[in-house]
C-alpha cells in the first residue's frame, strides 16, 4: 500500500543532470529497453479499454454471444438505473479527501517542520499501517465501529452522533451500516496517499521565507496562509488526486461497513460484470465512471493552476 | 521594534530560556505535534485491533468479540483453509515482481538517460494506469480475456494484470533514484578510461539497486494486497485477499488476523533493517 511512497519519492527527489551521451549510431536504444514495458500496457491496459468501451456499445446475452450494435441507449438506461450511486461515490469520495486533507495537513507539517531527528522513523510509522493487507485493516474497523465499541459509545454520550444522524450519515445509535463508516473507512484506506505528496512538497518549502514573513510582522497563521500553504498547492493538489480517484471507485468499504443496497459505483460494476453477468450495462458504468473522473480531474487540475504536475 | 524582532526570533527558534512557561502557552508552541500524534495514533487504530484479535481465543466462527487471550491462531495458521491462498499469492506475487520490476527497470533508464521521439507519450502511458481507478482497470480486462476465451481465468490471468499495475510503480520509483543519482560519479569513471559497459555495471548499477529494491518491494505489497483488480480476473483462482473478502459471509477466523499481524511485523523489521544498512553503506 505504500503506493503513495514511490510517488512521495518521485516528488522529491532533485534531477541531477546525467552526462551527455552524443551517441546518435544508438538510437535505438531507448525504444529498444522500453519496448516491452510498453508492449505490456498497451496490450494489457489501453487495449482492454478499447474492448471495454465496445463492450458498453453491444447487446446480446452471455449464452448467445454480443454483437457490435452501438446501441448508446445502454448509457441512459445505465445512469437513469444507477445515478445514486454514482452520486453517493462522489459524495463520499470527496468527503473523505476534504477530512483526509484536514487529518493529513497536520500530520505532513508536523513531520516536515517539527520532527528533527525523527523524521525518518516518523515517515516510516506513517506508512507502516498499510504494511498489513488492506482488507484486514477494513475488517479491524468493523470491531472498532460496533455497535458496543468505546467510539461509538461515546459518539452516543456526547450527542456528536446527534449532529452526523441530522447530516444523515448515520441512522439511530449505530454507526457501523450506515454512510459514516464508509466514509471512515475511504478516508483510513486513503489517507497515505495524502499524507505522502503533503509532506513531499512541504519538506521543500524553504523555512526562511516563513520567518522572512515573521520578521515582516506577519502572525504565525497569516504566514501560514500567505506562504507556507500556497508553496504546499503541487502537494495539496497531487494528495487530492491520488484519494479521491481511488476512494470514488472503491467498493470495499462500502460492502464491508457500508449499508447494503446503499452502494458506491464500484458496487454496481462489480455486481453487474460479476453476479448479473450484464457486461454491457456494467462497461457502460465503468467507462461513465472514468470520463467522469477524468473531466473532473482536468478542471480541478486546470482551476489550480498546477498543470506541470503531470 | 528591535526588541519585537529580536523576542519574535527567540520565540521561533524556540530557545527554551526565553519562551513563557506553563501548560497553555505550551500546548499553543506544540498545536500542531499533538494533533499530528493524534493523526497516528488513529492510523495505528486497526492495527492494535488486528493484532489483539490474532490472540483472540477460537470461539464459534466470527472474530468481532473478545473472548480471551489465547495463542491457539498463531499455532494452527493452516486450520482455517487460508495456507492455499496464501500460497498462491505469494507465487503471483513473486511472479508478477520479477516481471514488473524487470520491464519497469529498462522504461525508467530509457526514460531519465534518453531523450527521443515518443518520450512525452510514453510517460503519459506510464502515469494513466496510476490514474485509472482499479475497477476500471479490472473490468476492462475482464472484458479483453471475456473475448479471448481461449486463454483461461486464474493464475495467468491475475498475474498478467498485477504485472499491469505494478509496472507504473517500478518505473515512477526507479526513474526517483535515477534522477537523484550524481551524474559526476559516471563522468569521473569515464574519465578515467572505463568504457560505457563497465561504468554502467560498476557505478550506475550498484547506485541504481537501492531503488531497484524499493521498486520490487513496492510490487510485491500492491500485488499481494490486490482484491479489485483480481476480482475480476481470477476465474476460480483464490488469491489470499479473495479467500478474506469471502470470509466477510462465513466469518474471517482468527488466522487472517495472524497473517496480518505477521506481515505487519516482518514488514517492520525489513523497513528497518534496510534503514540500518542504508546508514551504514553511507558512512
Amino acid at each position: 500500500m505504500s503506493a503513495g511512497a514511490a510517488l512521495a519519492e518521485a516528488l522529491e527527489s532533485e534531477p541531477h543532470p546525467a552526462p551527455k551521451r552524443g551517441r546518435l549510431s544508438n538510437r535505438r536504444t531507448p525504444y529498444l529497453l522500453l519496448a516491452p514495458g510498453m508492449l505490456w500496457l498497451i496490450v494489457f491496459f489501453v487495449v482492454p479499454m478499447v474492448f471495454l468501451v465496445s463492450t458498453s456499445l453491444q447487446t446480446g446475452s452471455v449464452s448467445e454471444g454480443y454483437t457490435l450494435t452501438f446501441h448508446v441507449q445502454t448509457y441512459s438506461e445505465a445512469l437513469r438505473f444507477y445515478h445514486a450511486e454514482f452520486v453517493r461515490s462522489f459524495v463520499y469520495a470527496g468527503i473523505a479527501t476534504v477530512l483526509a486533507l484536514l487529518i493529513g495537513y497536520p500530520l505532513a507539517y508536523a513531520i516536515a517542520f517539527r520532527s528533527g531527528k525523527w523524521k525518518g522513523a516518523l515517515l516510516i510509522l506513517v506508512i507502516a499501517p498499510f504494511f498489513t493487507s488492506f482488507l484486514i485493516r477494513t475488517f479491524a474497523w468493523k470491531t472498532l465501529l460496533a455497535d458496543d465499541s468505546i467510539i461509538v459509545s461515546f459518539l452516543n454520550t456526547t450527542h456528536i452522533n446527534s449532529i452526523f444522524k441530522l447530516l444523515g450519515l448515520t441512522t439511530g445509535d449505530r454507526v457501523l451500516a450506515t454512510p459514516l463508516a464508509t466514509i471512515t473507512g475511504l478516508t483510513y484506506n486513503f489517507l497515505p496517499f495524502m499524507v505522502l505528496p503533503l509532506y513531499a512538497s512541504l519538506e521543500r518549502v524553504d523555512p526562511r521565507l516563513i520567518e522572512a514573513a515573521g520578521d515582516l510582522y506577519c502572525a504565525p497563521f497569516t504566514a501560514f496562509r500567505k506562504v507556507t500553504f500556497p508553496l504546499s498547492m503541487p502537494g495539496v493538489v497531487a494528495g487530492t488526486l491520488l484519494t479521491f480517484i481511488p476512494a470514488a471507485g472503491d467498493f470495499i468499504n462500502q460492502s464491508l461497513l457500508g449499508r447494503a443496497g446503499e452502494g458506491m459505483i464500484g458496487n454496481a460494476i462489480d455486481s453487474a460484470f460479476l453476479d448479473q453477468q450484464d457486461y454491457p450495462t456494467a462497461a457502460a458504468l465503468s467507462v461513465t465512471l472514468m470520463f467522469t473522473i477524468v473531466v473532473l480531474v482536468s478542471i480541478y487540475v486546470s482551476r489550480s493552476g498546477t498543470e506541470e504536475l503531470v | 521594534m528591535a526588541t519585537t524582532v529580536e523576542s519574535r526570533r527567540a520565540a521561533r527558534q524556540s530557545a527554551p530560556s526565553t519562551r513563557p512557561r506553563g501548560p497553555i502557552p505550551w500546548l499553543r508552541t506544540h498545536i500542531v505535534q499533538i494533533v499530528a500524534g493524534f493523526v497516528l495514533l488513529y492510523m495505528f487504530l486497526p492495527i492494535f485491533v488486528v493484532v489483539q484479535f490474532s490472540f483472540n481465543k477460537p470461539v464459534g466462527r466470527t472474530n468481532y468479540d473478545w473472548h480471551g487471550f489465547s495463542l491457539e491462531p498463531w499455532k494452527n495458521v493452516c486450520g482455517s483453509g487460508l495456507c492455499g491462498p496464501l500460497g498462491l499469492s505469494f507465487k503471483i506475487g513473486i511472479l508478477a515482481t520479477i516481471l514488473s520490476t524487470l520491464l519497469g527497470t529498462l522504461v525508467a533508464f530509457s526514460l531519465s538517460r534518453y531523450r527521443f521521439v515518443g518520450r512525452s507519450s510514453a510517460n503519459l502511458l506510464i502515469f494513466l494506469p496510476m490514474a485509472t481507478p482499479e475497477v476500471v482497470m479490472g473490468s476492462s480486462l475482464l472484458t479483453l480475456f471475456v473475448n479471448f476465451a481461449f486463454i483461461p481465468q486464474g493464475f495467468w490471468t491475475i498475474t498478467i494484470a498485477h504485472v499491469m499495475f505494478c509496472l507504473s510503480f517500478v518505473v515512477v520509483t526507479v526513474k526517483a533514484r535515477i534522477a537523484g543519482l550524481d551524474g559526476r560519479l559516471e563522468q569521473a569513471a569515464m574519465d578515467l578510461y572505463a568504457d560505457e559497459k563497465t561504468t554502467f555495471f560498476k557505478i550506475t548499477f550498484p547506485l541504481v539497486l537501492p531503488g531497484i529494491v524499493a521498486a520490487a518491494l513496492l510490487a510485491f505489497s500492491l500485488s499481494f494486497d490486490d482484491y479489485i483488480v483480481t476480482a475480476f480476473n481470477s476465474g476460480q483462482a483464490q488469491t489470499f485477499p479473495l479467500w478474506v473478502y469471502g470470509s466477510n459471509l462465513r466469518g474471517l477466523p482468527a488466522q487472517a488476523n495472524v497473517v496480518g499481524s505477521a506481515m505487519f511485523f516482518v514488514s517492520l523489521i525489513l523497513v528497518f533493517v534496510g534503514r540500518f544498512a542504508g546508514r551504514r553503506n553511507k558512512a
